[in-house]
């Protein structure tokens, strides 16, 4: 099947001046995202996942279309995204929409709920008859687990994990064919959590709809997508099928982070060794030569400042930035 | 004697829409050295238990019941001596190391501050301490990083900063609010095991107060879980987490996705988190729980001791919450 999105050695890079610095002083670059590849098929869920700063909300923004690219391809369809008029561009907005990670700042604070969710709607089509326009926004409502009857009021009146669902059904009115979530579910307890991320899978498979799972948590992530990026200071450490990332992860830095993250089990937590990872992320603004994670690498060779290590591919889509990676358990799998 | 003793602590808010009870009568007790765990969704009352304790409750709040800490009650004591325990006995670092430091000063200034004023240390051993504490919780080259301002630290090295800060008087007490969750996930692992080594090496019994029921597994000895302001079940963590007694923690533990588990669905808590201010008379829990009980929401179960050190609060017995 073609891929529904494929996006190729995408960089984005910003400018970012020196506060009081010359107007004809040259900017410096800040490298947010670099060389990122990666297909989607129709119905697929791929994950992205990583750290503060690794870029992986600039990724998403590139998809939509919110920041420019600075280099690579963005393909929707086959089609170059920098390079479509704007007919199809409105299409693409259409058929790509998102949800953000806090629920109530996303949302209006002095509109209605239904208007709210049908926004895009009357946007995209403003010829549609309002009864319609309500009837769907009502069905819509009732699909993500809220009350119709709640539909004139205010987002303040609502929880976080419904001010998520008003999100969801806001980016599904329209019926598109990709959803990027970015951090959908970081904001709400643990039992909400549950909620959203069942009510996302649920929607994903009802509706056929490709999804871009942006999160910091492996965890989540792992257990709603097909597919995981694993990102760090704005470059690709490692992509492989969930099951394959989470179990025998090749990358050290993906190895880092699988033992990083706390596990509910008293006995295995405890009984756990930790390769914890020295130091933090260095500055996006002067990332270090060579492989940018090799400053906190525990495998780190003198030859990683050199050249940026290439993507070797070990078969069946799983892809590592890494010449000395080595598959390793990192995780027995629970008994 | 146990360190700390809380009893049927009460905690209420007064607001435009009426009183919001955010803690109702919880008891629990720490002993010196151990590690105790607050767990809780938003709203269940783990911080303003905190706050309560340690005075720092807002304006329109009031505590009641008691808080016994070395056999002195802290909500009945002058504002001297709180200050004392306060500056000398109990310490809290808290969730945002941004926002709890000064911007204006530098770390130097902001540490010797403190041991000038509660241990009497001229500057110069002030500043000698004061190293020798960004030292141990791992600061590298502290001696020229601590004339530096806050906002040239990283989140992680922040919330080290906080931690040392909070050590400079040697406190038996360490109450943590939610210390790890604005930091990332290889942060957390590195602060979580430097309070593990802290607690090693100074002897310091920590509370520590969060949602994240992975950090707690790591690190703590007891674990009580709290729900609309009351305490759901309390025991030893490993028996906690094995073996919930309490239908809220069983919902809380299964709805957590594990890296180390396939789950086709994630198990889901019903409802949404409680509205203090329109709690039920009974278990606050019961809207939400799957084995509701007819007198439930009209009764409150007491918190009963359950074999060992376990105590829990329900109406279910305990066979039938699996």
């Amino acid at each position: 099947m073609s891929p529904i999105l494929s996006v190729q050695d995408l960089q984005v890079t910003f400018d970012v001046r020196r506060p009081g610095s010359w107007p004809w002083t040259p900017p410096r670059k800040l490298h947010a995202v670099g060389s990122v590849s990666f297909d989607l098929a129709p119905g697929e869920c791929l994950g992205v996942v990583g750290e503060s700063g690794s870029g992986k909300s600039t990724l998403a923004r590139a998809i939509v279309g919110t920041v420019p690219s600075s280099g690579g391809k963005i393909l929707w369809e086959g089609q170059d995204l920098a390079a479509m008029d704007s007919t199809k561009r409105r299409t693409h907005r259409r058929d790509v929409q998102m949800i953000f990670q806090d629920p109530l700042a996303a949302l209006n604070p002095r509109m209605p709920v239904g208007e709210i969710i049908a926004e895009p709607l009357i946007t995209h089509e403003p010829n549609t008859p309002r009864a319609e326009v309500k009837k769907r926004v009502a069905a819509l409502m009732e699909r993500v687990g809220l009350l119709p009857n709640l539909i004139n009021r205010y987002p303040h009146e609502f929880s976080g994990g419904q001010c998520q669902r008003i999100g969801i059904a806001r980016a599904l009115i329209l019926k598109p064919k990709l959803v990027i979530c970015d951090e959908p579910v970081s904001a709400l307890d643990v039992s909400v959590q549950a909620q959203v991320v069942n009510l996302l899978m649920e929607l994903q498979r009802d509706m056929g709809l490709s999804m871009i799972f942006i999160a910091h948590d492996l965890s989540v992530v792992k257990h709603i997508s097909d597919k995981i990026v694993v990102m760090y200071l704005g470059r690709v450490m490692e992509q492989a099928d969930a099951r394959a990332l989470t179990t025998v992860p090749e990358h050290p830095y993906t190895q880092a982070l699988i033992s990083s993250v706390p596990i509910p089990d008293p006995r295995r937590e405890k009984a756990r060794k930790r390769p914890v990872l020295e130091g933090e992320l260095p500055s996006p603004l002067s990332p270090p030569s060579g492989c940018v994670f090799r400053t906190r690498c525990p495998k780190a060779q003198p030859s990683c400042a050199g050249d940026r290590p290439a993507m070797i591919d070990l078969g069946s889509g799983h892809r590592v930035a890494c010449p000395y990676h080595e598959a390793q358990q990192v995780l027995a799998a629970a008994i | 004697m146990r360190l700390l003793e809380v009893d049927n602590l009460r905690v209420a808010f007064r607001t435009g829409d009426g009183d919001v009870n955010a803690v109702n009568g919880v008891r629990f007790g720490i002993d010196k050295g151990e590690t105790l765990a607050i767990v809780g969704e938003s709203g269940s009352g783990k911080s303003q238990t905190a706050f309560a304790a340690m005075g720092l409750l807002a304006k329109n709040g009031s505590a009641t019941g008691s808080v016994t800490f070395d056999g002195q009650d802290l909500l009945h004591l002058p504002q001297k001596e709180l200050n004392r325990i306060r500056s000398q006995e109990i310490a809290m670092i808290f969730q945002d190391p941004m926002t709890s430091l000064n911007p204006y000063m530098k770390i130097s200034e902001q540490m010797i501050e403190v041991l000038m004023l509660h241990k009497g240390m001229t500057r110069h051993e002030a500043l000698d301490e004061s190293v020798k504490m960004l030292d141990a919780v791992r600061i590298p080259d502290a001696r020229a990083r601590i004339t530096m301002y806050p906002h040239e630290f990283s989140g992680g090295m922040r919330q080290r900063i906080m931690i040392a800060m909070a050590l400079l008087c040697r406190p038996r007490l360490l109450i943590a609010d939610e210390p790890t969750t604005a930091l990332d996930v290889t942060v957390q692992a590195q602060i979580m095991d430097l309070l593990g080594d802290i607690r090693r090496d100074f002897g310091t019994a920590v509370i520590l107060i969060t949602h994240d029921l992975g950090v707690v597994a790591g690190f703590c000895d007891r674990t009580l879980v709290m729900y609309g302001g009351q305490v759901m079940e309390e025991g030893p963590t490993i028996d906690v987490f094995e073996h919930p007694s309490h239908p809220y923690t069983l919902g809380l533990l299964k709805a957590v996705p594990r890296l180390d588990r396939d789950d086709a669905t994630l198990a889901t808590i019903a409802g949404e988190p409680p509205d203090m201010s329109r709690l039920p008379a009974g278990c606050p829990f019961s809207p939400r729980c799957a084995m509701v009980l007819p007198q439930c929401p009209t009764t409150k179960a007491p918190l009963e001791p359950l074999g060992g050190e376990r105590r829990r609060a329900c109406h279910r017995p305990v066979a039938e919450v699996v």
